[in-house]
């Protein structure tokens, strides 16, 4: 018996420029007819030109994508907007038909686009609970016997029957998403559907999630938030231009996407011989920056916990004793996060006198998603700016499984993440 | 704290036969699948539900609408038509006459309208799950039967004022009931899948029902067609609808004989070649609407 819960052979969609707003009205349609036996002579007599209109006004929203997925995997879709993500799970969830290539599915589908899709502003939250299982594929039995349980997960019992425009956008989120939990379906497609609600709930969604896909289930979903591809995918596929790319470990096709950011930007080699860089010390020493990720290949893109590696191409004008390095981070706002230097560390170094290359590993990013820049120095003890460069670079940290439980703190409660254990003593022992 | 799990995780359910889906670009005319609507038919009824429900939840009069429509255009024709243009009504009551057309032609003027709207209108259902999208325009000529059960008393009430004692006919009313909601959703259906593409459908309903109110014998008895064009008057299936409905409950409604047949040969066809239009349009939906 074959295990396999999706295939997709060579999937391909196009669609019309716009077609979502093409519906046209009769009018246009009768003046198009009567008109058209007329541009069909002009386009006759100006030569060839108007051959390709046809074909400019269309777009493959989805080229070629082919894989396929074992029963009781759980995969993310990653890739920009505009790869294809979308358009390959409405394909799957038989929203949209493919223009060409076809897709196998073996098993019930629950497919989770949007969350609370049919919630009707004016019923309550009872009644939208049936009204959402129903239109999600539920029977009325099914739900009746889950209806309990999809309340506890909300936790909005005490609203259950208000309508729902009066509930605050998170407890519309929270009742709709438990809902949609509580599918029990073979196969669930879910589209970025964690990106809403409080971190809180996200998180428990989350967890939810995760038991979906250890009891068997096969789950695919699009996330653009890494960290839940990896607490929760044990493969992720790659899609770039409507082509999977790449398919294999969340984590090695993740950084490929990361990647990908970074060949648009720069390399992570930063040549500091232009006059034009802004100096701040008295000479200049650094003539390249590298920015390197653990496995020494340049990079501008980490994740939360990689290991980050900076070399420093040094040529002093003049010779050096004792040189001392430093490397400040501050985030967007400009905030100094931390400051590392081979003072601190006590590592000393030869005298500079000639071309050197000085090399930092700082292990263990403990870094929150987000924009960083980043200012080098190089002095003496006694003199610790001969040459100075402000926000010299800028890297980006991407969330990752930091603490490996698919969790993570947000943006306001702190700057770097710090790794704790917790234990409940059943007395406080006497000091 | 919550374990996630990283690696796959065998399927603990080897369920024996599980559905198998084959996904592809469909040409031509597809099969009706009346298997799958037979299979969604919860939703259908959720749908119709929740229809009727925020009806009459946003209205303050609720549920009374439904019985003050047809009372008023009962009024208006029975002082217009019945004293003022004396129009006959093969002796029945004029008021009764009107309003046991009324009530039917509410639930049609009703369901063709709401049917026709009901794609464009569920927009965001069409764009984020899938089901058979005939399911849409079925639950909104459903949700119009229950302000037909709320006006259809009355109905009795004036027979009982007028002493008109029905007549075995009456057991054929719920047919009547079903001939007047599939021809409602024979014209819905085919209106709602244009209405996708064309944005004007919304916009001439209005006039459609108007016009069909006044060619259909609501405020005038059929006999008034001459007897051997009325067959040919009968490819307006609501004339076959209506005098089938007078037929039933009034002992002095003529038979509507061969005017029904063409009616109801009429809604047939309409009513076959919507579910397969429907049906083939219903794969552009979700890109267009």
């Amino acid at each position: 018996m074959s295990n396999v819960a999706i295939r997709c052979d060579r999937l391909a969609k196009q669609y019309r420029i716009g077609e979502r707003e093409t519906y046209k009205a009769l009018r246009e349609v009768i003046t198009d007819a009567i008109a058209a036996p007329f541009r069909r002579v002009r386009s006759a007599l100006s030569s060839s030109s108007n051959n390709g209109h046809q074909e400019e006004s269309m777009i493959w929203a989805m080229e070629e994508v082919s894989f396929e997925i074992q029963r009781g995997e759980a995969v993310g879709i990653i890739g920009r907007n505009g790869a294809g993500k979308s358009t390959l799970l409405k394909i799957l969830s038989r929203i949209t038909e493919p223009t060409r290539g076809q897709a196998e599915i073996w098993g019930r589908v629950g497919s989770l686009l949007e969350i609370g899709t049919g919630f009707h502003p004016e019923l309550s939250g009872r009644d939208n609970i049936y009204l959402n299982g129903a239109i999600l594929g539920m029977k009325k039995a099914e739900i009746a016997r889950k209806f309990d349980e999809i309340v506890a997960f909300s936790e909005i019992e005490k609203f259950i029957d208000t309508p729902v425009k009066r509930y605050s956008s998170g407890m519309y989120v929270r009742l709709a998403f438990a809902v949609a939990a509580h599918m029990e379906t073979e196969i669930l497609i879910v589209d970025e559907v964690l990106a809403v609600g409080d971190t809180q709930f996200q998180k428990k969604c989350l967890g939810k999630m995760g038991d979906a896909a250890r009891h068997g289930r096969t789950v695919l979903m699009v996330s653009h938030n890494m960290a839940a591809i990896h607490a929760l995918c044990s493969r992720a596929i790659l899609l770039e231009q409507g082509r999977s790319v790449s398919d294999g470990n969340p984590l090695e096709v993740t950084r490929l996407y990361l990647d990908g950011f970074e060949k648009q930007s720069n390399s992570g080699t930063i040549d500091l011989r232009s006059p034009s860089i802004p100096r701040s010390g008295k000479t200049s020493i650094f003539c390249a920056l590298r920015l390197k990720n653990g496995a020494g290949a340049p990079t501008t893109a980490y994740l939360s916990g990689d290991d980050m590696v900076l070399e420093f191409d040094l040529e002093p004008p003049f010779p050096v004793p004792d040189p001392v390095l430093f490397v400040g981070v501050d985030d967007n706002l400009g905030r100094r996060i931390f400051t590392v230097s081979s003072q601190y560390s006590q590592t000393e170094f030869p005298a500079l006198d000639r071309p050197l290359t000085a090399i930092c590993t700082i292990p263990g990013l403990c870094l929150l998603p987000g924009r960083y820049s980043m200012s080098i120095c190089v002095g003496t003890s006694y003199d610790w700016s001969i040459d100075l460069i402000v926000n010299v670079a800028c890297f980006d940290v991407h969330a990752s499984d930091y603490f490996g439980t698919g969790r993570m703190p947000p943006q306001d409660l702190g700057a770097v993440l710090v790794k704790s254990q917790w234990q409940m003593a059943s007395e406080v022992s006497p000091v | 704290m919550v374990s996630v799990g990283k690696q796959p995780v065998s399927a603990m359910t080897f369920a024996a036969e599980l559905p198998h889906t084959v996904i592809r670009s469909s040409r031509g005319w597809v099969s009706l699948n009346l298997n799958e609507l037979w299979h969604y038919r919860e939703l259908l009824f959720f749908l119709a539900w929740r229809d009727i429900k925020v009806r009459y939840m946003q209205t303050a009069l609720g549920a009374a609408w439904a019985i003050i429509q047809p009372l008023l255009s009962m009024i208006v024709f029975t002082i217009f038509f019945g004293r003022l243009a004396k129009v006959p009504s093969n002796g029945i009551p004029y008021p009764l006459f009107a309003y046991s057309a009324l009530v039917p032609w509410q639930l049609f003027a009703f369901a063709l309208t709401e049917s026709s709207n009901s794609v464009v209108l569920n927009e965001r259902l069409i764009t984020k799950v899938y089901f058979p999208k005939l399911v849409i325009p079925l639950a909104s000529v459903l949700a119009g039967l229950v302000d037909f059960l709320i006006a259809f008393p009355l109905v009795i009430g004036m027979m009982i004022w007028y002493h008109i004692t029905p007549t075995w006919a009456l057991l054929t009313l719920p047919l009547f009931v079903l001939f007047t909601m599939a021809t409602a959703l024979a014209v819905g259906l085919w209106l709602s899948a244009l209405n996708v593409q064309y944005r004007d459908v919304r916009h001439t309903l209005t006039f459609i029902v108007q016009f069909w109110l006044f060619a259909s014998p609501v405020a005038y008895p059929s006999t008034l067609v001459p007897v051997r064009w009325r067959p040919l008057y009968g490819l307006n299936p609501m004339a076959g609808v209506i005098e089938g409905f007078r037929w039933a409950l009034l002992r002095e409604a003529p038979a509507p004989g061969p005017m029904l047949a063409v009616s109801v040969l009429v809604t047939a066809m309409i009513l076959v070649g919507g579910l397969y239009y429907f049906r083939r349009m219903e794969k552009t939906f979700a890109d267009v609407v």
